[in-house]
């Protein structure tokens, strides 16, 4: 194996329908008009010299090592900077272009310490390339003048290094940060001579607006901003694509390696969701695969309150088969189920909801899609037919205007928060909707055009509303309606959403939205152009989450916003491969491909295919599960890779429920909060540990690509498979691509897809079959999947939770950017120097009001429970409104949320719950019990202990 | 399970289909409940239902009517 090297073409591609036909250096290339000079050389082959260019990157022509010389133009023009034209000559090899550049790198290595062999980047350092390059063999100036030789490195990152004496002032992790990332962080500090890049004003770059993205890093052409991991451990030898395991994004990375040891995780520009960027928890936050709070070996214990016992992977099997046969036996067939992890592979979710449905002989089997974009499935199912967003991440380059609702991208979606900022940067039209004051709303060179602050659970009123704007101030798009949708669905819609009390002004009150906001957000979306719509669990995570979802369709068909590039309906899904356990059959009621359990069609499929009979009715959703459990009727429960005690809502009925049962089996790679409470651990791998495909928030199926061998002893979908032969299935896959040709064989949607089209093509888009051997970008071209667009009336119905005199504030929870969910990954990494604790964000005068100053430990209490957590004062929340996280699992945020849900998926209202903060001197009583109950449940005995 | 809380999702979704339509809603309702609900969920509550079934809201109780009981 080598490393995937990916060709610096020094200027970014140009898009254009005419071309330009050019000689260099004798030879005719013929490229798109407005490609830079550079670049055309670099097609064709030709290496120009280049310190400041990279593609990723407009050209800057500041190093001036590029020049070249065209036939009848006067002097040497930068080639990075200088377009092709048609007939022109360029010679990028000659005497004077190489005594130019000579002399050049004369100056640049004349303040540049000279420590090549023992430099991180010794091997990959373009400086030291482009000395070669040019024959530098002595530099006349001598070294004792004035230099940077001797300034301080910034060691303030966790993951690199600033070393200012390295720096050769090209700005190009400058121009990354601003024009790649959009954060704006960097700049060139001082004149002349002084100048040196600088995060901020004067500040480290840990304590700077620095993101820690990566993208600066990468620009870097010099040991000037390096990893730490580089300079510890050395130059990686090899290097293979895989996929990252954080959100939906699916960014693709380039795991490069040396030995079975991972060196640095490097964006790949080939990447079509990521096209080459990162963020902070893709390319720096892996250390937790190799942490030592890994778990490698099986455990089981008899009850949650013993020491685990380790055994070997035969007895864990076997003690599972035997348990899970006893509880069904005693209790009836359906008393078992399992939970699909949406951070494990395809293959590995289809493995799990198969050893449900055939060898378990029921459809209890969930997951964690549950507790955050059902609505999704539900909503847009109904709406256009399929369960999945409509659009690519490319679309993005071609939106005018974009709602956001609901979602915060640069803290959930960075990558994509990223592409969407740079569009706006270009001119596109911005409309947020969500309670808090994201940073979307206004940050760097980005400023919404709207920004409606609506109280928690209105989301439905102030989607109506919109409707309600375009209809009667006659925005409709009628020809689209006409020509996609169903006519008289849509009059009936349309009567209903110009009633007066769907009028902006009459919801104001009611949702807290100045009503001149919403007709001039509406005006906007309904005329400005290619409207696309992005949302999140701000939406789903409703009573009315389902609603919202078709309210947010019905908006885009009204508009005439599907069916095309730039425009759609786009939910950004959360876990790297959320939508693709959904695909995969992981919901109770539905096959997968989204066919419900009672199809006789499919199921014969199956049944031919498995050789058992299946059931036709719906299992237990997850809430459903707890439920039963306390009822009596539901016993054991296999979870792969999700921490429910930690993430889903209520969670001392989550506990409750999981105490009622006789077997919970926790699949992991830690001891998780859930796993408090199981009687079986069995050992995970992680993403850099197995063969697989994730499928990201545009249907995109990546490839996972294993790197080293499981810590374990197993990949994920081979230890199910030995606890389906253990219960006494048939299971036999010998590789994942068996898995996934099996998925192809009886999933309409899938049928195209195999690891041999992966690797020909990096990825495709689901539908991927025989219409559309190549995938589906953007869905619903010339019709929709269910025939007719539907319209839905979306009467909006408050929530049950209620403010009042015991709980007068609203919470509402989300995540922020260093931290991934639970954290049970991210928290074993460095990323807890930007966020160590979960903190109740709170408006000033609430604080006020109640004594709290920033930093104060603080009582957050609702009707389902209380814990502490210090606030933070901040009107980026309205009066009325606290937020918080819920990434560490000491704060137990979901102690407080409670088990209200969404009326079609129970998806949890984890966005409105009511509650109360006053001052606290000190934790819970359930933060203090709970943390006994984990010290208690942690232990594990030590092998005399064992055999005794 | 418990009644209070499959009564507050049954009426909860007839809130939802009594906006599609007062008359399609029951048919609507209990095809939901055919189709999301564990039949033990399904069980349950008819058995509320049989025991009088208060609390439900009036078309999600007539779709309780449309629901296949098993003997």
């Amino acid at each position: 194996m080598s490393l995937v090297e990916e060709n610096d073409y020094g200027t970014p591609a140009v898009k254009s329908a005419t071309t330009v036909t050019l000689t260099i250096d004798g030879e005719a290339v013929t490229v798109p008009a407005g490609t830079s000079i550079m670049r055309a050389a670099a097609e064709m082959g030709t290496k120009v010299p280049k310190l400041c260019a990279t593609d990723s990157v407009k050209a800057f022509g500041s190093c001036r090592m590029c020049l070249v010389e065209v036939e009848g133009r006067p002097g040497t023009p930068a080639s990075c900077t200088t377009p092709v034209a048609d007939g022109m000559q360029v010679r990028t090899q000659t005497e004077r272009l190489k005594r130019l550049r000579r002399g050049m790198m004369e100056l640049y290595i004349s303040d540049h310490p000279l420590d090549c062999l023992t430099c991180g980047a010794n091997g990959d350092c373009e400086l030291q390339d482009m000395a070669g390059a040019v024959g530098l063999r002595e530099v006349r100036y001598g070294y004792e003048g004035e230099n940077h030789t001797h300034m301080e490195k910034d060691r303030s990152n966790p993951y690199f290094d600033y070393d200012p004496s390295k720096c050769i002032v090209c700005s190009r992790c400058v121009r990354a940060c601003e024009e790649t990332q959009g954060t704006f962080a960097l700049t060139i500090e001082g004149r002349g001579f002084d100048s040196r890049v600088s995060p901020g004003a004067h500040e480290d770059f840990l304590s700077s607006e620095c993101v820690s993205c990566g993208a600066c890093v990468q620009a870097c052409p010099t040991a000037t901003l390096i990893e730490k991991s580089i300079v510890e451990i050395g130059q990686p030898e090899h290097s293979v694509v895989t996929t990252c395991a954080y959100c939906g994004v699916g960014c693709s990375f380039k795991a490069e390696m040396r030995g079975d040891e991972l060196v640095r995780m490097v964006p790949f520009k080939d990447g079509k969701a990521n096209r080459g960027h990162s963020c902070v928890k893709g390319r720096f936050a892996w250390g937790y695969a190799t942490h030592k709070d890994r778990i490698l070996k099986p455990m089981v214990r008899a009850r949650i309150t013993d020491p685990w016992q380790e055994v070997s992977w035969e007895e864990a099997f076997a003690h599972v088969a035997k348990e899970f046969r006893r509880i069904q036996g005693q209790y009836g067939k359906e008393a078992v189920g399992g939970i699909t992890s949406s951070r494990c592979t395809n293959e590995e979710t289809y493995l799990v909801q198969k050893m449900i449905r055939a060898g378990f002989g029921n459809n209890n089997v969930d997951t964690c899609a549950r507790v955050c974009h059902s609505p999704t499935g539900y909503g847009l199912k109904t709406a256009f037919g399929t369960s999945a967003g409509t659009q690519d991440f490319d679309s993005v380059e071609e939106t005018d205007v974009v709602i956001v609702i609901g979602a915060n991208p640069t803290d959930g979606h960075p990558v994509f928060a990223s592409r969407l900022k740079k569009r706006l940067r270009q001119g596109a039209r911005l409309i947020v909707i969500d309670p808090r004051r994201i940073d979307l709303v206004k940050s760097a060179h980005v400023e919404a055009d709207y920004h409606l602050p609506l109280r928690p659970g209105t989301n439905v009123a102030v989607v109506t509303a919109l409707a309600h704007v375009v209809v009667t101030e006659g925005l409709v798009d009628e020809q689209f309606v006409r020509d996609f949708c169903d006519w008289s669905e849509f009059e009936d819609w349309a009567a209903f959403v110009s009633d007066p009390r769907h009028a902006p002004e009459a919801v104001e009150k009611l949702t807290g939205v100045p009503a001149a906001s919403i007709r001039g957000a509406a005006r906007l979306f309904a005329t400005g152009g290619n409207g696309a719509i992005y949302y999140g669990l701000g939406v789903t995570e409703h009573s009315q989450g389902t609603t919202t979802v078709m309210a947010i369709a019905n908006l885009a068909l009204a508009t005439g916003n599907l069916g095309r590039p730039g425009v759609g309906v786009n939910p950004l899904r959360g876990q790297n491969n959320v939508q693709g356990s959904c695909d995969m059959g992981s919901f109770p009621h539905e096959f997968p491909g989204y066919r419900h359990v009672s199809d006789d069609a499919t199921r014969e499929i199956f049944e031919k295919l498995w050789g058992v009979p299946l059931s036709n009715e719906p299992g237990l959703r997850i809430p459903n599960m707890f439920d039963a459990a306390l009822d009596g009727s539901f016993k054991g429960l296999y979870v792969q890779g999700e921490d429910i005690v930690q993430s889903d809502p209520d969670t001392k009925h989550v506990t409750a429920g999981l105490s009622a049962m006789e077997c919970v089996v926790v699949h992991d790679l830690f001891l998780n909060e859930t796993a408090n409470y199981a009687h079986v651990f069995l050992p995970g791998s992680t993403f850099l540990e197995k063969d697989g495909t994730f499928t990201n928030a545009e249907r995109r199926i990546n490839r996972v690509r294993k790197v080293m061998a499981p810590k374990n002893g197993y990949a994920d979908w081979e230890v199910t498979q030995k606890l389906a032969q253990a219960m006494g299935m048939a299971m036999t896959y010998g590789h994942p691509s068996e898995i996934m040709d099996e998925i192809a064989a009886t999933t309409p949607s899938f049928a195209g897809v195999s690891y041999e089209k992966l690797e020909e093509a990096g990825s495709v888009q689901w539908p991927c079959n025989e219409k559309a051997p190549d995938g589906t970008p953007v869905m619903h071209i010339g019709g929709f999947a269910r025939g007719k667009g539907k319209f839905v009336i979306t009467e909006y119905v408050p929530t049950d939770e209620k403010t009042g005199p015991r709980f007068p504030l609203l919470l509402t929870t989300g995540r922020i950017l260093s931290q991934y969910n639970v954290g049970a990954q991210t928290r074993r990494t460095a990323n807890t120097a930007w966020h160590p604790e979960d903190l109740l964000e709170m408006h000033p005068h609430d604080a006020e009001n109640r004594g709290l100053k920033e930093g104060d430990w603080a009582r957050l209490q609702s009707r389902a429970g209380e814990t502490t957590l210090r606030v933070k004062v901040t009107d980026r929340v309205a009066p009325g409104v606290v937020y918080t996280t819920f990434h560490h699992p000491l704060t137990q945020a979901n102690v407080i949320t409670t088990d209200y849900s969404d009326w079609a998926t129970n998806c949890p209202e984890y966005k409105v719950t009511a509650v109360q903060v006053a001052p606290s001197n000190g934790p819970s009583d359930w933060q203090e019990h709970y943390r006994e109950h984990t010290e208690l449940s942690r232990r594990i005995a030590v092998p005399e202990q064992a055999a005794e | 399970m418990q009644p209070d809380k499959l009564v507050r999702m049954a009426n909860q979704i007839a809130d939802f289909f009594k906006a599609q339509g007062q008359t399609s809603a029951p048919a609507e309702i209990a095809d939901h409940l055919v189709k999301f609900w564990d039949p033990r969920m399904r069980r349950d509550i008819l058995a509320y239902v049989d025991q009088g079934g208060a609390g439900l809201d009036p078309l999600a109780r007539q779709a309780m009517e449309l629901l296949p009981r098993k003997s």
